[in-house]
């Protein structure tokens, strides 16, 4: 009889199903994992190295592209940190401006990740539905940043500005009539907060049209049921956060336990799992969508009746308005020491972390009293759980790696820094 | 639970096995020597009182250049900027014994706790402390992690490899003494028709210099600052 050795395959760096550049050595029996040996660092760009050469400020920026689908949470966590070193809480409506666009940045998250990890699957239409509501929420990213993805919105003492009253609206073009550019208007209209509103009045909606596709489906139950299932005990062994700690039934969020923010007054609930296989981590992220929508709702409530300063008047971290720097010396050689050198940050180490859609993102902030930090450390969630991948995956079938890489919600960005 | 009743609970727990505790008000340090950080990790998971199942984070940091500024401002200088930064060779101003650091975060889901963990690695030429991976799974990768980009070592670690570095990279890029452009270039060469490696052809510059101002707002001889707040000898 022929000896059957067991063979061993690269899946990826370039492969659709690894969700960027992950290399995977995969030991196969027949189509059974015997073993399975992520290879990353691809998309090591070194950004704590990069982040200790530059002022606090600067660094904002590089957050965003950390983990570039939750850009503005990670901004959160840097900002947080900056602020526990100096002392300084920033305004209550950017508070809940910030709170607001986690949350916004959250249903931003769990939309790509419903779509890629349903593609993953085999399911192409999730995909469709979840990118048009995602272009809807990368236009509130626009209004009040100016870009799409890589916001560097939040400061250091609130964010950078107060909330748009207008929306970039629809131009006729030759591809557009006047008809479908006033249906798109229309929403547009009323402001910013208006088009949220508007928003998060549809959007359960359209997370039924996703359960419909989904929840019930046979096929997807039969991807997804009984695997990848970790016990609350080795997720937390395993350093897991997030919707993969919750799936496996441990009722943990930041957002309850530590809040920070205004999480505290937001009436919200917790979603866990029960058997901490793909599937409940599924709906745990479902039901997230639905909280967030929420939290969205709420904040929008709040943040229209309370207008208020966005940014503390703290000189240290604000810088000049523009109109004093055009008759006052003073403030024009502030403004520049300000985006120059930039600001001192005390003698201190703190660690700052917030409830990212993927899980606990944590920034641990070293200074030495200079303009620059002395140490970051991004804590990623999703580092701690590809490292696990090994575990969730050896006895599967090759095919179910794929919906193991997808329920992780892997982003590169983050896990290679 | 208030932040000092915890850390009297932390000293009556890990006695003389910690150096010191130092406590923000919403923040606990634990500093321990090499020796006993098994014994300290193993009485945090373990003790009922403690209950740390989970490690958040673990990363190295090197102290080499901590609390030195590279452009002395006390007076006007002729040549500002990049020229007048003072570059300095490595190995000074850091105590010995004190150069790497692994710091450790640990979290308490059942108890809702956090805490932090540094050991200094006693030998800055051949950094080595003992592995956590026996103590949280979770210690794997951060470990490597952590060997790859500061070349501290971890006794007992399983399976010790780079992890986010290039394959037959040469260096631990993180530590201070490394260049933030790195040693070596890449390109293609055609003649050859592979991927060449080259010492990096561009020089090395600071755009924004690095400079500790004082400033009275948190001079802790001024104010109850983190600094002097609560510093309790383990």
């Amino acid at each position: 009889m022929a000896e059957i050795q067991s063979y061993t395959m690269n899946f990826g760096p370039q492969h659709p199903a690894a969700h960027g550049v992950l290399r995977l050595v995969l030991e196969l029996d027949g189509e059974v994992i015997q073993k399975a040996d992520p290879h990353i660092g691809l998309l090591h760009r070194a950004t704590e190295k990069l982040a200790e050469s530059k002022p606090f400020n600067q660094s904002i920026g590089y957050m965003d592209r950390l983990d570039y689908v939750s850009m503005m949470c990670n901004e959160h966590a840097y900002v947080l940190a900056i602020e526990r070193l100096i002392g300084v809480t920033p305004p209550v409506r950017a508070q809940f401006i910030r709170v607001m666009f986690d949350e916004i940045t959250r249903i931003l998250n769990h939309l790509m990740w419903l779509g890629a990890h349903g593609l993953d699957i085999g399911a192409l239409t999730v995909f469709l539905l979840a990118f048009k509501e995602r272009e809807d929420l990368m236009d509130c990213y626009e209004a009040v940043s100016g870009t799409r993805m890589h916001a560097t919105y939040y400061r250091p003492g609130g964010v950078h500005r107060d909330l748009p009253h207008e929306m970039p609206h629809y131009q006729v073009s030759r591809w557009r009539t006047q008809k479908e550019a006033d249906r798109l208007n229309e929403a547009r209209s009323a402001g910013l907060l208006g088009f949220i509103q508007a928003f998060s009045e549809r959007f359960p909606k359209a997370i039924d049209e996703y359960e419909t596709l989904l929840t019930d489906n046979r096929i997807w139950k039969q991807r997804t049921v009984n695997i990848g299932v970790v016990s609350p005990e080795r997720a937390m062994q395993l350093g897991f956060s997030g919707p993969m700690l919750r799936g496996s039934g441990i009722a943990w969020d930041l957002r309850k336990k530590q809040p920070y923010e205004v999480y505290e007054k937001l009436d919200f609930d917790i979603p866990v799992g029960a058997n901490g296989d793909c599937y409940d981590r599924y709906l745990v992220r479902i039901e997230e969508l639905r909280q967030s929508n929420r939290i969205v709702a709420q904040c929008v409530e709040w943040l229209k009746k309370n207008p208020g300063p966005v940014m503390l008047a703290d000189a240290k971290v604000r810088p000049p308005r523009r109109e004093d720097m055009k008759g006052d010396m003073e403030s024009l050689i502030h403004h520049f020491k300000l985006m120059t050198e930039g600001y001192c940050v005390p003698k201190g180490e703190t660690y700052a972390a917030v409830e990212a859609p993927k899980g606990e993102f944590g920034i641990y902030l070293v200074s030495d009293g200079a303009n620059k930090p002395y140490r970051l450390k991004c804590r990623a969630p999703g580092f701690s759980h590809l490292a696990s991948l090994e575990e969730m995956v050896t006895g599967h079938m090759l095919a179910d790696v794929v919906a193991v890489i997808g329920t992780q919600d892997i982003v590169f960005g983050e896990i290679d820094r | 639970m208030t932040a000092r009743v915890w850390t009297e609970v932390l000293s009556a727990v890990l006695g003389d096995l910690v150096r010191r505790i130092e406590s923000l008000p919403d923040e606990v340090t634990l500093e321990c020597d090499a020796p006993h950080l098994l014994a300290v990790a193993t009485e945090l998971r373990d003790h009922p009182q403690l209950g740390f199942d989970t490690l958040i984070d673990l990363c190295g940091v090197d102290y080499l250049h901590y609390g030195q500024s590279e452009w002395k401002t006390f007076s006007a200088t002729g040549s500002g900027f990049s020229r007048g930064v003072d570059r300095r060779g490595a190995a000074e101003g850091y105590q010995p014994g004190r150069r790497f650091a692994v710091v450790s975060h640990l979290l308490s889901v059942r108890l809702n706790r956090r805490i932090r963990l540094r050991v200094f690695c006693p030998d800055a030429d051949e950094p080595i402390v003992d592995s956590l991976v026996g103590i949280w799974a979770a210690a794997n990768w951060f470990e490597r992690e952590a060997f790859d980009l500061f070349g501290i070592l971890f006794k007992g670690h399983p399976d010790l490899r780079r992890l986010l570095t290039d394959y037959g990279f040469i260096g631990h890029p993180f530590r201070k003494d490394f260049p933030l452009i790195g040693n070596v270039e890449v390109r293609y060469d055609p003649q050859r028709q592979r991927v060449v490696y080259e010492p990096v052809s561009i020089e090395s510059r600071t755009l924004v210099p690095r400079v500790i101002r004082h400033d009275n707002r948190y001079d802790p001889a001024l104010v109850g600052g983190p600094e002097n707040d609560s510093k309790i000898a383990g």
